[in-house]
């Protein structure tokens, strides 16, 4: 039962990581269509960025964070400025921007590649001081806590963004329309623009999180994760962020259930593309998912 | 005739891959024909890889028959699994094919005949160059006038304007799953050549970031024409070496420049290189670049 209930845990740690880089993609996609392939190369770089900042520069985890993620963000400007912006008034920007994103995941990794090295690194030791708290047979770290509450805290944030501010109801309204949206006097490129840099925020904060929950981080940490984020954006509804968030958790426990159950590894993500191949045939528009989304 | 021997003694292994990728790159522009966007065609590469390798090692049907029988087996899943898939569109299909991939890759992962992780050893090397370019000739002649067949000519029908094509009376779905099905024995003939190419093959030779490179070789040729992927499988391929030859050998530059090429295309070059080389008026007019953008 302590082992059970252990396993749940670490899904719902694990599962919140994976709902904080899903929310960037499916925010994307929610606006433009679009499906940002170069989501995960963000991702890596903003876990080797991060951890450039600790070794090289001598900050503290607390500072090399927002920086990092700051720097992503500037990240997903030049994304869509290089990759988005040219191909909008095509009429299949939908698939050239799928292509175009592919490419710029290339250049990304290209990039991470050079500049970090092909080696596997981990942040230093005591990067964040870890504390273990233990209540029978369930033991849980600090850093696991910190890392399900900076998640929580940020996809709350970006929810209370989106229904409340001003900017946050100008995505939403682009995502519904963008003609529309035009016409009422929303400056729609900004907009864009803007989306595309809290997108890729969220997806740096999400690889420094996940660098630090595995210990482990490399130019091609992203490639396994991109996958789970489209496996878990279906599972939540294209553009659906609560769903992303939901979608994320569920596919964490879905993957330390599978280990627990089969006892190997071996299976964890054949069960998760499984549910993900099921969804999409029998629910294409997925859990939360608009009805309209179906055929984008 | 000796310098020609001395350039196969060299070459001989990479003149043997352009050779099979052309081969897969045709095998997605039988299903983007019909505007349907596949990243499951490195599975059905694999299926039909696997089934043939294991043919030959294992019970010792000869060559030609194994191939033939991994083909139409990689064609009988691509009709199981197209049928259902392809009701999806754009970018849904893109991921649900690429999610039966992933399931694939980790079928072959983990069974005991595909030989696990380490890959299936030991298979006779029996594929021929010449086999490779006569399989070659014989597609890009069989596609060649598929074009101008009523099966070619509602492929485009459909890829041009879906619903349109279904309110002229073409049975859209019977299309659709034909140009996938197609494409699966084709993929699957290329696997079972590659198969016998090289005495060892694994599952990571077939997973999602070869499905990538199949569509990269076809967006960087142009999907248009059927000597398109060709062309870009051709050239993509011999990069690497060719770069080899100018002195460019740290790995981060050369998979940038892929990158680069791919985003330089896509951004200029919308119906691939092979636009350069003069296009047909006909061409000219069906250029998506002034399009007008579709509602939102």
């Amino acid at each position: 039962m302590d082992l059970l209930a252990q396993q749940l845990i670490n899904g719902l740690f694990i599962g919140s990581v994976y709902g904080l880089f899903a929310v960037g993609y499916t925010l994307v996609f929610g606006v433009l269509d679009i499906l940002n392939l170069a989501h995960a190369a963000v991702f890596t770089l903003g876990g080797l960025l991060a951890l450039w900042l600790v070794e090289t520069g001598g900050l503290s985890i607390w500072l090399a964070f927002p920086v990092s993620v700051l720097c992503c963000g500037i990240l997903g400007l030049l994304l869509d400025r290089v990759a988005f912006v040219p191909l909008r008034q095509r009429a299949d920007s939908n698939f050239s921007g799928l292509i175009s994103s592919i490419a710029m995941a290339i250049i990304f990794e290209s990039a991470a590649l050079g500049l970090f090295g092909a080696r596997t690194v981990r942040f230093p030791a005591h990067t964040v001081p870890v504390h273990i708290w233990r209540w029978g047979g369930i033991s849980i770290t600090s850093l696991q806590v910190e890392i399900v509450a900076i998640s929580l805290l940020l996809m709350v944030a970006l929810t209370q963004f989106l229904n409340r501010a001003r900017a946050g109801k100008a995505i939403r309204a682009v995502a519904e329309n963008d003609r529309t949206s035009r016409l009422l006097g929303i400056h729609v490129d900004g907009i864009i623009a803007f989306t595309f840099f809290i997108s890729s925020a969220l997806g740096g904060a999400a690889g420094i999180l996940f660098g630090l929950y595995f210990d482990s981080l490399s130019p091609d940490m992203g490639r396994s994760i991109e996958l789970k984020g489209l496996a878990v954006i279906i599972l939540g509804g294209m553009g659906s962020i609560p769903g992303a968030i939901l979608g994320g958790l569920a596919f964490g426990l879905s993957e330390v259930l599978t280990v627990a159950i089969t006892g190997t590894s071996n299976l964890r993500d054949a069960v998760a593309f499984t549910v993900l191949f099921a969804v999409l045939i029998l629910r294409p528009s997925g859990l939360l998912g608009r009805k309209k989304m179906r055929e984008a | 005739m000796e310098a020609l021997c001395q350039f196969f003694a060299i070459y001989g292994s990479l003149v043997n891959f352009i050779g099979i990728n052309a081969l897969l790159a045709l095998s997605l522009y039988l299903t983007m024909a019909a505007g349907q966007l596949s990243l499951g065609s490195a599975a059905f590469a694999g299926i039909g890889g696997y089934t043939a390798g294991i043919l030959t090692m294992k019970l010792g049907v000869p060559f030609l028959l194994s191939v033939a029988a991994g083909s139409i087996l990689s064609g009988l899943v691509g009709l199981i699994i197209g049928l259902p898939v392809l009701r999806l569109r754009g970018v849904f299909l893109a991921i649900a094919t690429l999610s039966f991939g992933e399931v694939v890759r980790i079928a072959v992962l983990n069974l005991d005949i595909t030989g696990g992780a380490q890959g299936l050893v030991g298979i006779p090397n029996l594929t021929k160059t010449w086999g490779i370019y006569l399989a070659l000739a014989v597609a890009g002649y069989t596609i060649a006038r598929l074009r101008h067949s009523r099966i070619g000519w509602c492929f485009e029908s459909i890829r041009e304007d879906e619903t349109a094509a279904s309110a002229m009376g073409i049975n859209t779905t019977y299309y659709k799953t034909l140009s996938f099905v197609l494409g699966a024995i084709l993929a699957g003939f290329a696997g079972g050549l590659y198969a016998h190419l090289n005495y060892i093959i694994t599952p990571r030779e077939f997973g999602f970031s070869v499905a990538v490179d199949l569509l990269i070789f076809n967006i960087v040729g142009g999907i248009r024409v059927w000597y398109g992927p060709v062309l870009g499988a051709v050239l993509l391929t011999a990069l690497p070496e060719i770069l080899r030859g100018t002195g460019v050998t740290a790995g981060p530059i050369r998979m940038a420049l892929n990158g680069l090429i791919l985003l330089l295309v896509i951004l200029f070059l919308p119906n691939g290189l092979v636009s350069i080389f003069g296009r047909t008026g006909q061409e000219r007019e069906k250029a998506p670049v002034d399009a007008v953008p579709e509602e939102g």
